[in-house]
């Protein structure tokens, strides 16, 4: 899917400063060996299934089905993973990679902080060091992950510039990079920025896909009718879209954070209420305002804050093959407490906005039709911000 | 023959950068009037976007200041076109890809020539994007100016034979912003640039003293300067104009 100067139809590019050229084109050229090579490939493998807990599960959500009168729904388990979600597939492959290239040094972005995780704790196996940027705003909704980070030997940075959320924290990774390249790799958590960052990420995370169609095919035999996932940069959703992106009968739905409302301005929803720009790196859809300001979005999921989306999301949208709905707070939180009360399963406030699309399409459908949500993540850390919304005094 | 080469026919030119609306276009256009009477050879105008990726603190203060302000890229130009009534030296823009994008290049681009805007300057334009904007920068006889950085290595041949303008020498890894010191040998990469083109090159990133933009001089066609600038205006508001201008004066003065 990816052109060879790192295009998705208009979208992707490399945006960036000078100083990161030749870094990028490092990044490109070891990738690229290093793909094909079986020795990387083993070892990648090995940490996937004996580390990060691999292949994740793919569940009947037998109790949601039936009480919803709905489809078939399937939950893909990404929260089962080492860290608590589907980041750390991602963060082994670049982490790995950056071994390769002779990085001591790991630095990242986060918001809601599973990133974050994933990175230190890569780099706590691997022997790196590890600096993570993280939003002002987001260290306080996600103490407890501030909290591991430190544990796991990384240096956390609060960005205070800007919204002081995920846009910032990518803005200061970035800037950071460009003071010191040698020694340090970019861990870049999304299917964003420049080329050949978004490639690289959709690579790492398709296999959620590929195991999602040896699964459903083994358990029913056929392909699901709809996969769907959240998507702020869209990382979980490019891993569960990418293997059945040419299985035209198989719908895919990305659901973004519409926050208060698609007619507010307190939105992060990009497909919904942005509009083609040029930021972080990438040509891509960005919310932002007539002069080419980025907005100040905002949604209760730190990790859904984005003003913008991956290039490759933005290219699926243009061409029609998958479909961008905004789903609020409000609904995201319902579906937070729904799924844990009925299956008992707290998925991560991001997935949430999956599922919640999932309760109002699934019942729909039929109930000959299957579809696959991926639950990116687990939402222990959301416990204290939910309480919080539904005006319980909790703090961690 | 853009107007950009003329700031270099007269011994070293020195850049001052200045962020449009910080705090506010009244002082801004004091301040390039005075750096113009106190022997800039070319302004560069700040264009302020949201969230400048290539700036250190000081420029992104300047930036978010101007934007509070209400500053727009619609005001940038009117003021451009006040300036042009007395200010004579060549002017160029520094802003980033996005506004020039979302205003529409052939729109944004074409008013620039109107305005009298001779150059802009793209950090996150690189050499692989350039597409983008040459095409219609050539049209309108803007200069696209081109940025080499320390570890552009073999890529400065390659920028240098296509630059226009001059080319923005970036002298330290990292962002904008004030440095003790410079230990990027400059020397090497200018001798390159030089090997492969006539366009002339400044030296921008961490310059702040007389000393520091004599030496730059010395061994490229200019120095620019930002950080230190800002932070004048930063302390002294609406009143900047005034240290603004004995400022560049010691900078030009020891360009001479």
């Amino acid at each position: 899917m990816t052109n060879p100067n790192g295009r998705f139809g208009i979208h992707g590019g490399q945006y960036i400063p000078e100083t990161l050229m030749n870094a990028v084109i490092e990044l490109e050229e070891a990738y690229n060996h290093y793909k094909n090579d079986p020795e990387f490939n083993r070892e990648l493998t090995a940490l996937f299934n004996d580390y990060a807990g691999r292949p994740s599960r793919l569940y009947y959500a037998e109790k949601m089905t039936k009480g919803l009168g709905s489809a078939k729904i399937y939950l893909k388990r990404e929260d089962l993973n080492h860290t608590g979600a589907h980041k750390i597939n991602n963060v082994l492959g670049q982490a790995l990679l950056a071994k390769k290239m002779g990085k001591t040094r790991l630095i990242a972005e986060t918001g809601a902080g599973q990133h974050g995780v994933a990175t230190a704790t890569a780099a706590a196996l691997m022997g790196m060091e590890c600096v993570v940027f993280m939003g002002k705003e987001d260290t306080e909704r996600q103490a407890l992950n501030v909290y591991r980070m430190r544990l796991l030997g990384a240096q956390v940075i609060p960005v205070t510039t800007g919204t002081a959320t995920l846009k910032d924290a990518v803005s200061e990774a970035m800037r950071e990079w460009t003071s010191r390249i040698a020694d340090t790799h970019y861990c870049l958590g999304s299917v964003m920025g420049p080329h050949p960052f978004p490639t690289i990420v959709r690579d790492f995370q398709a296999v959620i896909s590929k195991e999602i169609k040896e699964q459903i095919l083994e358990k029913e035999g056929r392909l699901p009718d709809a996969v769907l996932a959240c998507v702020g940069g869209g990382s979980n959703a490019i891993g569960s879209f990418y293997h059945f992106i040419g299985d035209e009968g198989v719908a895919l739905i990305g659901c973004e954070a519409a926050g208060r409302g698609v007619d507010t301005f307190e939105t992060a929803a990009t497909i919904a209420t942005g509009k083609l720009g040029i930021f972080h790196g990438m040509k891509s859809y960005f919310c932002q305002d007539k002069y080419g300001q980025i907005a100040p979005v905002y949604s209760i999921s730190a990790g859904l804050d984005y003003p913008g989306i991956g290039p490759e999301h933005a290219h699926l949208h243009d061409i029609g093959r998958a479909q961008y709905v905004p789903i609020t707070d409000d609904e995201a939180v319902n579906a937070f407490e729904y799924l844990a009360r009925t299956e008992g399963i707290i998925p991560a406030i991001e997935s949430a906005h999956a599922v919640a699309h999932a309760m109002k399409i699934a019942p729909q459908m039929g109930k000959d039709k299957i579809i696959v949500i991926t639950v990116s993540g687990r939402g222990d850390k959301d416990c204290a911000a939910i309480a919080r919304y539904r005006g319980e005094d909790l703090h961690e | 023959m853009n107007k950009i080469a003329s700031a270099f026919t007269n011994g070293k030119a020195f850049i001052p950068f200045i962020t449009c609306g910080d705090p506010d276009l009244a002082t801004t256009a004091a301040c390039v009037r005075v750096a113009a009477k106190s022997g800039a050879s070319l302004i560069e105008l700040g264009i302020p976007f949201s969230d400048p990726t290539a700036e250190g603190p000081v420029i992104q203060g300047a930036n978010l200041r101007a934007l509070t302000g209400g500053v727009t890229t619609d005001k940038v130009f009117d003021l451009v076109r006040e300036l042009r009534a007395d200010v004579t030296i060549p002017m160029v823009f520094m802003t980033y890809a996005n506004v020039v994008f979302s205003y529409g290049a052939e729109r944004f681009i074409s008013t620039c020539a109107d305005v009298g805007i001779d150059g802009i300057i793209l950090p996150d334009l690189p050499y692989e994007e350039k597409e983008e904007f040459q095409p219609i920068c050539t049209k309108h006889g803007v200069a696209l100016i081109s940025l080499i950085a320390p570890t552009s290595e073999n890529r400065i041949a390659m920028i240098a034979r296509e630059a226009e303008g001059f080319i923005y020498v970036v002298s330290s890894l990292g962002v904008t912003g004030t440095r003790s010191e410079i230990t990027t040998d400059l020397a090497s990469i200018v001798k390159v640039i030089r090997e492969n083109t006539d366009t002339p090159c400044a030296i921008g990133f961490g310059i702040s003293t007389p000393e520091q933009a004599a030496k730059m001089a010395g061994i490229a066609d200019g120095a620019i300067v930002g950080s230190a600038i800002i932070k004048i205006i930063e302390r002294c508001g609406r009143d900047a104009a005034g240290p603004v201008g004995e400022y560049v004066k010691s900078m030009t003065d020891a360009l001479k």
